[in-house]
This record gives C-alpha cells, structure tokens and sequence, in this order.
C-alpha cells in the first residue's frame, strides 16, 4: 500500500549516515580510561608452547596487564564450542577438540593468540605484545583435510584420531543408491574443490568491553550479526557473565558474510581483561589479522557421479565430500557442511535416490565457518557443475536436461530431508535463457572466433534453503539453540511507530526494508517509523541475521506483532467511532469505518490509547505489542542464472560479457534492496569463481594473507547485471517471502565455471578460475 | 607503524648529511612502498629523509634527443606531459597505469627505480630505453643498475636525482596485471633506438627481477614486427613462479606481452 510499502524502491533510510561518513561502528566508541588489547599470535601453524616470558612487555610504558591462557582457564572461562551437534553414522558424537581463547598447551594454526596485552595505547599494546617471549617447540603441520584424514597425519586435536571430526551420511542406503547408479545407461562423474575463501568485511572485527565494578555489570560494544545469541553464548558457555549482568551491543557494522556471526576469542578476552585489569579494553582488528583469524568459508573436496535413464531421468546420485574446518570448531562450522549443505543435493531436480558421505577434518588454518551461502552454494557447485558435464557428455542441450528432471510439483519431499513447498523453474529459467538470448548464443560465438576469442556459455539452476529455521526441526537435527524471531512493535502517543527486531542490519537495509510494512500496513509516511536493533538492552531477544533469514523469519515477527497492534487500534476506533470492529479498515493514516464518512486520525487512535480517558472496557492502556514467530519449514529461493565469456586464448584472460539472473525469491518488499543484495551475492560468487583464493603453504603459512595476493572482485572484473524476479509466494510465512541475501553468492560460482569451460572445451578447471589456470587448461 | 624522526631534506647534500648521522635512515621519494611496509611493522627505520622538497629532483626536461626526468617526479607528471608524450609516449602510458590515482600522485620514478621491485614497471623502461641512472656521485648504465630483487647498484648514501635516456623512434609497454595486486605480471617494454638497435625490457615475470630478452631484441634489430619474435623462446626456468601463475604460464605471458607492444608500437 502506498508509495512507501510492500514493493515499493524506497531508498535506503540509513544510507545517508553510511554515505556521509556518520555511522557510528564498533571502533568509534571510546570510554573514559579506554586501554587496548594486542594479541600475542603464533608465527607457527602447529607448536607446543614451552614457556612464556612475560617480564619485558610487563615493564614497558603503560602495560597494565600481560594475560595468558592459564591465566583465562584459571578464572573459569570455558572452552569456545560449537553449537551445533552433528553424530558420526555410527553414532558417535562429534569429536570437538578444547579451544581456549588463548591458548594454554598449544597452538594449532598461525594467528592463533597465546598472550594478550593491555596498554595506554595501541602502540603501546602492540609494541609490549611483541616483547613478549613465547618459546615454542615447532611441530608438523597439516593444511590438507584430505591429507589430515590419512594415517600418520600431524594430530591436531587428541580427542579426535586421524583428525576426524565425524563422519556423517544423510539420504538413501549408500548400497542401493549405488546399484541404481550402476544400473543407469549414463553415468556421469567429477572431481570438484570448492576453494577457501576470506570474508573480508570492510569493517574488521573489533570489540570493546567495559566492567562496571559498582554495578558488578559488563558492556560490550562488538562487530556482531547477532548480539543476543553473544550474549547468550558468552554467559551460558564462557562464564563471562550471567545474562543480566551482560549487555551486547552491536552498533552499526560494516559487512559481515557470515563471519560475524561467531563468538570470536577476542571478544571473550576484552570482557575477561577489562575485568581482571579493572579498565575498558579494546581491540580492532587490523587486516592482516582479518586475514588470519576470521573464521574462513567453504573448502570442500568432492567426489560426486549422477545416473541417468535412457530418458536422460536422473536415477541416482552419490557424492563423497571432505571438509576442512579448520584447527578448531567454530560455532556453526558442523551445520555447515551437513545440514546446510548436504539437504540441498537434490537441487531443482526431481531425484529418489541421493546418498551423501561428508567427513569433516581439523587442519593447522584458520577455523572455517558459515560464510555468505554456507554449504549452499557447495552444494549448487557440485549439483550444477555434474549436470552440466552430464548434459555435454549426453550431447543434449543444458536446458533441457535440467528441464527434463525439475521437480514440477509441490510440495516435495526430497531423499535429504528438504521438503520444497513452492516454486517454478522452468518459469526461472524460461526468463533467464529469455534474457540472455540464449539461441542466439551459437551465432555470437562464431562472431567471437572471428576475433579470435572464445566464447562460451554456461548455466546454473540453483536453489537455496533459507528462512532458518523451524527451531523443533533444528532441535532434532543437533542445533543448540532455536531460530525463531522476536519483534516488538511500539506505536507512540503521537502515532510514530518503533520496531524493535532481533535481526541485526549490517549491511540488508534493514532499517528501511522493515519499516515499509508499518507504510504498507498503516499507510504512514516512512519518516515515521523507527527501526531498533543491536542492542540487548533495548531489544529483548532475537536470534540475528544470517542464512537470509532476516525476510522471512525477522519480518513474520513483525507482521505477527503488527497483526495485534492492528487489532488493538481497530477495538479503539470501534469503540470511539460506535462502530463494528469489523467495519474499521486502515488507511494512508486513517482509521475509517467502512461505508461511511467517519474516520479518525491514525495518531488521534494512539493518542486514544496512552491517554485512557476512553477505551473499551478493561482494555489496558498503550499500544505496543511483542511477538515471536518461529517458522513452519525452511523456506526456498531458486533461480537460474546464465553465464556468458569470452576468453582471450593467449593469456587466458576471461572476460564476462554478460550475467543474467533470474530469482523466485517470493514476495519482495523493496525491489531496490533486493536488487543490490543479488548484486552483492553476484560479485562474491564471481570472485569465488574467477578470483578469490586462500592458500596455505605446506607449512601453514597463509600465503594469500593481504590484498597484494588475495584477489577481490573489484568494479572492472564485473559486468552490468541482468536481473529479474518471478514470484512464487512461500506458503509458510505471512509474507511469502523466501529471501535473497545469499542466492548471487550460491547461484553463480556453477554458472561461471560452466561457461568457461564451455568456452575453452576442457571440462577439467578448478576455482578460482584464474587466467594462468584458464590458460594451462587450454595448453598443458 | 613504529616511531620514527621525519626530514624533509632540500638538497642531495643535507639528505646525505641527515643519513650519515641516522642510526638506520632511510631515503623517501614517495615512499608508496616503503610507508605500507612500515605501517605492516616490516620495515622500521630510525629516520626517514624525504627527497620530495628537492626543486633540483623535480621536472621534465627534453633537450633535443635526450630525455631527462628528475628523480622525484610524480607518475602523475610523467603520465601527463606533454613534452614527453612527443618525445616517448610509451611512457607516459606506462606511468598511467601504475598503481591507483593516489600512489601516481605520491610516488616518483625515481623511488620506483631505487626500489627495484621485481613486479615494477620504471625498470622495464629504463632497460629498454638503454637509460642512465643520474645520482649525487655519478652516472650509470641501466645495464648496469638492476642487480636482482631489490638490489641496486646504489651505495647506502647515494640518491638517484634523474633518468636520462635518448628518445626512442618507436616504443610501447604492455603489461598484464597480477589480479590481486595489480602489479606486473609481465610487462614488457619494446623500443626500437634511433639508431636501429632494439632493446626489450621485461619486468614481473622473471625470477632475478628485471631482464632484457636479448634473442627478441636481435630478432627485432633485423626485423621490427611481431612477427620476428614468433620463433624466440623465453626460458620457464628463468620466471617466477607463485600462487598466482607458474613460471610456464609467465614465460607465454612474456612473449604475448612482447608481441602486443611490438604491435602498438607501430
């Protein structure tokens, strides 16, 4: 309703703090008697800690405090863990090694922090950090989870033999989905990595934290996707402090991608040092640190074969995958490669027999964890590469094979738990090939020979479960905690509206997204609403935003308690207005009574309701109104996207000439912010694709640890990109939204690699798709 | 970034004066490599001495055939000058495409060719260009000059204060970027002298930094066309080798460098 609600391309509320330089993040609070903290961390990949020498960095100017890790064990500060419990087949839980927040016996990859110093200033802090002596005895190392897994490995993790975290399945029998593979009259098979990557947020992690001695009561500012579940996270767990004795705030923050999603050491130890050093302790991470210690994304290793039909009928698909998590587990690293991952293997695709094994193994590198997709677009990668492969080894068209297997029916229930409730892909991919020109492909490719370029074209059917989660369905699935919404709703005496949602804004545009359903359900101006988050203190509960929840599950909080402020003003205007409370109809600021001439204003209801002069009886005054909603199921964007290159034969250099996307992601809110989000996904998946890539040296040396040798997506490596939407509502939301922040990223990694290997007729090319790589595929 | 004592010196003589009483000086002419390295804790000198004051390192100057720049001008200028883009407009491109606007406008041709990175442009130049070196004490041969990574014929108090090198008949540069960084991968730079000879400097891609590829030059002495060079070899095991490109795929990148520059050169 209006120009300002659901679907309208209102423009970003919070834009003009972020684009004049006014948002105000973690690093920009500062607190009376602020000192820093500078972390003591491992030049080794793998080593025993034989001694630490304190004496030095404790005598330098302004050091108040040189802290170690049996210092932190010591005063109770519990292991960092995952939370999310994933058994092996066999039933055996999962193998967690310990992770103190400094390290006490030893350390397991290179960034890994031992000490920590607390100091006047950063230059002081850092400058004693490095006075600070850690005698270390140098063990072997391992990098590879393949390597990790294979006897004789370097043991990272004792408790966890051969490196084994565990070692899951999930779909049909293994057996009788390989006889059904074996009895296919086309057998398709691949060898697929998916690289590791760095999130690289544009603003670093960074923490403040503040004991109040009086109050007995600590604060701590952080770069957090979800302050209550650090809060819930750092008392129930760490032993920072009880709930009510810890307030989380997280302030404007620049980017997450999932990597802000986790309780990182450096937090818990601000809160323990400000504490034990009786000062407010910083931290912010500078970018080499960044590179070191945010937790990475993907690194899977898969063998994968599909069978198809003489019908070309999928008629099974087995796929084997390793993967890293890095020296310790994070705190959603085991949903990662499993739930998140593995339930998505059916892709768009109607398949009865699907069998999945994924081992998962600790290295000496960084903790690897849920980034922008998580598991998602590991599982389109493999789904997409393997049907593409297939449809060039049957010599039929990509299209149409994909075509010939989509699920057409809903809802579906898939062999790897995912039930689809909605979608239409051919209608998806009718738009994309639409867009894309698709049949005249073959023309501009002959075009292109002529220039002495070749030309491919590649596409990829994704979908994505996002909505996370039904908080009784993750329970059985081993999730630590529920993933429902709260939102509050309070409406003000003069009828301006504040939201107070648990989904943290990093980024979405949250701020103006959510405020156009009070435009669209009251009909007020957007200026006339507030949204509120980050803060525990002011918003009483949420579970944060990731897995492109924020739509589906954080808005239906929000539709939920605007269903009961609705409902409360409509008793109002009834009563003041003598009428039936099923006449009342709101709009554009006005309440009316249907068929009549009698109305009032939308603020002279509200005024109504704080002033209690005259309301219905015993109803009590206000109108503020609180709601949680959990979700019915998962919910299931999907889209296709096509890919089109040339590449110079000579260097190897591919150039996109054109990406297309077309998305279900359900029902938009604001087209604009929808827009951008796949724009975003789009580049991140690219970069996967063509340029990102984080390298470990046999050693555990992070090699690609700066932007001289980690290559992001930059303005000129992309094309201007064809989007477009195709709703289907989701019918387990109020809304029938499905969200949108991750699809680019998990759609178009497939969609690119297809392309250039179409391009260059060698199947065989790994990702990053780099212009050396691109060039040996063709030559060596 | 660890403390330091900032001069700013206004000839070679004070800068060299200010050295010799630091306990570990180093000179600053832009400093785009030296001040990001400090800032990463990797370089931690005791004094910096900034040449940029010096008016005599400054400018472009053509005296009939012969080119001469001094030490601490920008990219920037170098990449706009008029005069220089008559005379060489090789490079004048190949200044522009240094960096980001900001590093062309700090830092200078002469602290590029001090510093000697291997993934540097100016010393592909300089090697083609057959350049000398101007310093306070005296006058190299580039040939002379580039000794290795980072290496330099340059004694500790010694300051290039100019390039000087004859124009070129015909010359071009072309470079391909490392993605990440955006350093040369391979760049090549192509001229042919006035008096016929050829000379080829290639820079980024192999593995002793800077080199002249002596067979294209010969072949291109004879016969300036990319065609020429269609049968010269670049040694594999000569190239760098690294996560980005091995020394294979850096060995084509030279040779198709070598025969785009040839090709824009005319």
């Amino acid at each position: 309703m209006g120009a300002e609600g659901i679907g309208a391309r209102v423009l970003r509320k919070e834009d003009k703090r972020f684009i004049t330089g006014k948002g105000k993040y973690t690093d920009d609070f500062k607190m009376l008697g602020m000192h820093y903290a500078a972390f003591v961390r491992s030049p080794h990949a793998h080593a025993t800690i034989k001694s630490i020498d304190k004496s030095a960095a404790e005598a330098m100017d302004g050091v108040v405090g040189v802290l170690d890790g049996k210092q932190l064990t010591g005063d109770g500060i519990g292991n960092i863990i995952c939370g999310w419990a994933v058994n092996s087949k066999d039933g055996s839980p999962m193998n967690m090694g310990a992770w103190s927040a400094l390290a006490t016996e030893k350390v397991r990859y290179v960034g890994d922090a031992a000490a920590v110093v607390i100091a006047s200033t950063q230059s002081q802090a850092r400058a004693a950090a490095e006075a600070v002596v850690v005698e270390y005895e140098v063990l072997p190392a391992i990098v590879s989870a393949t390597d990790a897994l294979k006897d004789g490995a370097p043991q990272v993790h004792e408790n966890a033999p051969n490196n084994l975290i565990f070692d899951w399945e999930i779909g049909e029998n293994a057996d009788a989905v390989e006889t059904a593979i074996a009895g296919a009259a086309h057998v398709t098979e691949l060898e697929i990595e998916n690289n590791r990557l760095v999130p690289n947020a544009m603003e670093p992690r960074a923490a403040m934290a503040h004991y109040d001695e009086a109050e007995d009561h600590l604060t701590l500012y952080t770069t957090s996707q979800n302050p209550h579940v650090a809060r819930l996270v750092l008392s129930a767990f760490y032993q920072v402090a009880p709930e009510h004795k810890l307030r989380v705030i997280a302030p404007d923050v620049g980017g997450g991608f999932g990597s802000k999603i986790f309780i990182y050491p450096e937090e818990i130890v601000c809160l323990w040092a400000s504490r034990k050093c009786g000062v407010p302790v910083k931290w912010t991470s500078d970018r080499t640190e960044a590179f070191l210690t945010d937790a990475h994304g993907r690194d899977h290793v898969t063998t994968a074969k599909i069978g198809f039909d003489a019908n070309n009928k999928i008629v099974g698909f087995k796929i084997d995958t390793v993967a890293n998590l890095g020296a310790y587990m994070s705190l959603f690293s085991s949903a990662v490669p499993t739930y998140l991952y593995a339930t998505l293997l059916s892709g768009q695709y109607n398949i009865s027999n699907i069998h999945c094994n994924v081992r998962t193994a600790y290295t000496n590198t960084a903790p690897v964890d849920a980034y922008r997709g998580a598991g998602r677009p590991e599982a389109a990668f493999v789904v997409e590469r393997i049907m593409e492969t297939a449809a060039r080894e049957l010599g039929v068209s990509p299209a149409e094979l994909r075509r010939a297997n989509f699920v057409t029916e809903f809802p579906h229930q898939t062999p790897v738990i995912m039930a689809y409730d909605a979608g239409d892909f051919g209608a998806t991919l009718d738009a994309a090939m639409d867009a894309a020109d698709y049949s005249g492909f073959e023309a501009r490719r002959t075009e292109a020979a002529s220039r002495g370029k070749k030309r491919g074209i590649g596409m990829s059917c994704y979908i994505e479960a996002c909505g996370i989660a039904p908080s009784a369905a993750v329970g059985s699935l081993g999730a630590g905690v529920g993933l429902w919404e709260s939102a509050e709703v309070r409406v003000n005496p003069v009828g301006t509206v504040e939201i107070l949602t648990g989904s943290h804004s990093h980024g979405q545009g949250h701020e103006t997204s959510f405020a156009q359903l009070v435009c669209d359900r009251f009909g007020l101006p957007i200026d006339n609403v507030q949204v509120v988050h980050g803060d525990t203190d002011k918003v009483q509960f949420g579970m944060g935003t990731y897995g492109s929840r924020s739509g589906a599950v954080g808005m239906s909080a929000i539709a939920k308690a605007l269903d009961k402020v609705e409902a409360k003003a409509k008793k109002i205007a009834a009563h003041l207005m003598e009428a039936d409370e099923g006449d009342i109809v709101i709009e554009n600021g006005e309440v009316k009574v249907a068929g009549t001439d009698k109305a009032l204003g939308w603020h002279e209801i509200c005024l109504a309701a704080y002033m209690a002069h005259n309301l219905p009886e015993g109803m009590e005054p206000g109108l503020k109104e609180g709601a949680f909603y959990d979700p019915a199921n998962f919910t299931f964007p999907s889209g296709t996207y096509i890919c089109e290159v040339e590449v110079d034969p000579d260097t190897g250099t591919t150039e996109i000439i054109q990406f297309v996307a077309a998305d279900d992601f359900g029902q938009i809110i604001n087209p604009m912010i929808v827009d951008g989000q796949v724009h975003g996904g789009l580049a991140q998946g690219i970069g996967q694709a063509m340029l990102e890539n984080a390298v470990y040296d046999d050693s555990g040396q992070l090699l690609s640890a700066s932007y001289m040798d980690y290559t992001m997506p930059r303005a000129d490596d992309l094309p201007s990109f064809v989007t477009s939407t195709h709703e289907t509502r989701c019918p387990s939301n109020p809304l029938g939204i499905k969200g949108c922040g991750e699809a680019g990223a998990i759609g178009s990694p497939p969609a690119v690699i297809n392309a250039i290997t179409d391009a260059i007729g060698n199947n065989n090319l790994s990702m990053p798709a780099t212009p050396s790589r691109v060039w040996a595929a063709m030559n060596v | 970034m660890y403390e330091t004592k900032y001069h700013s010196a206004s000839t070679t003589d004070e800068a060299v004066s200010i050295m010799g009483s630091a306990d570990d000086g180093k000179f600053v002419a832009g400093g785009q490599t030296l001040i990001p390295t400090m800032k990463q804790r990797l370089a931690a000198p005791s004094d910096l001495i900034d040449l940029c004051a010096i008016d005599a390192m400054k400018g472009i100057s053509i005296d009939g055939n012969q080119v001469t720049i001094g030490a601490c001008t920008t990219h920037a200028e170098v990449a706009s000058n008029i005069e220089l883009k008559a005379a060489c407009s090789a490079l004048c491109d190949l200044a522009a495409t240094i960096g980001d606007p900001a590093v062309r406008h700090r830092g200078t041709i002469g602290g590029s060719i001090a510093n000697n990175d291997p993934a540097a442009d100016y010393p592909a130049a300089m090697m083609a260009l057959n350049a000398q070196i101007v310093t306070n004490k005296r006058t190299i041969d580039t040939d002379d000059f580039f000794n290795g990574l980072f290496e330099t014929a340059l004694a500790d108090d010694e300051i290039i204060t100019a390039v000087t090198f004859p124009a070129p008949s015909k010359a071009a540069y072309c470079k391909f970027p490392n993605p990440a960084s955006r350093y040369a991968m391979a760049g090549v730079f192509v001229a042919k002298l006035k008096n016929g000879m050829a000379r080829v400097g290639v820079t980024g891609a192999g593995s002793d930094g800077v080199f002249r590829h002596e067979g294209m030059e010969a072949a291109l002495s004879s016969d300036w066309s990319a065609d020429a060079i269609a049968g010269e070899s670049v040694d594999a095991g000569d190239m760098l080798s690294d996560i980005h490109a091995d020394s294979a795929y850096r060995a084509n990148l030279v040779k198709v460098m070598a025969s785009r520059a040839i090709a824009a050169a005319g």
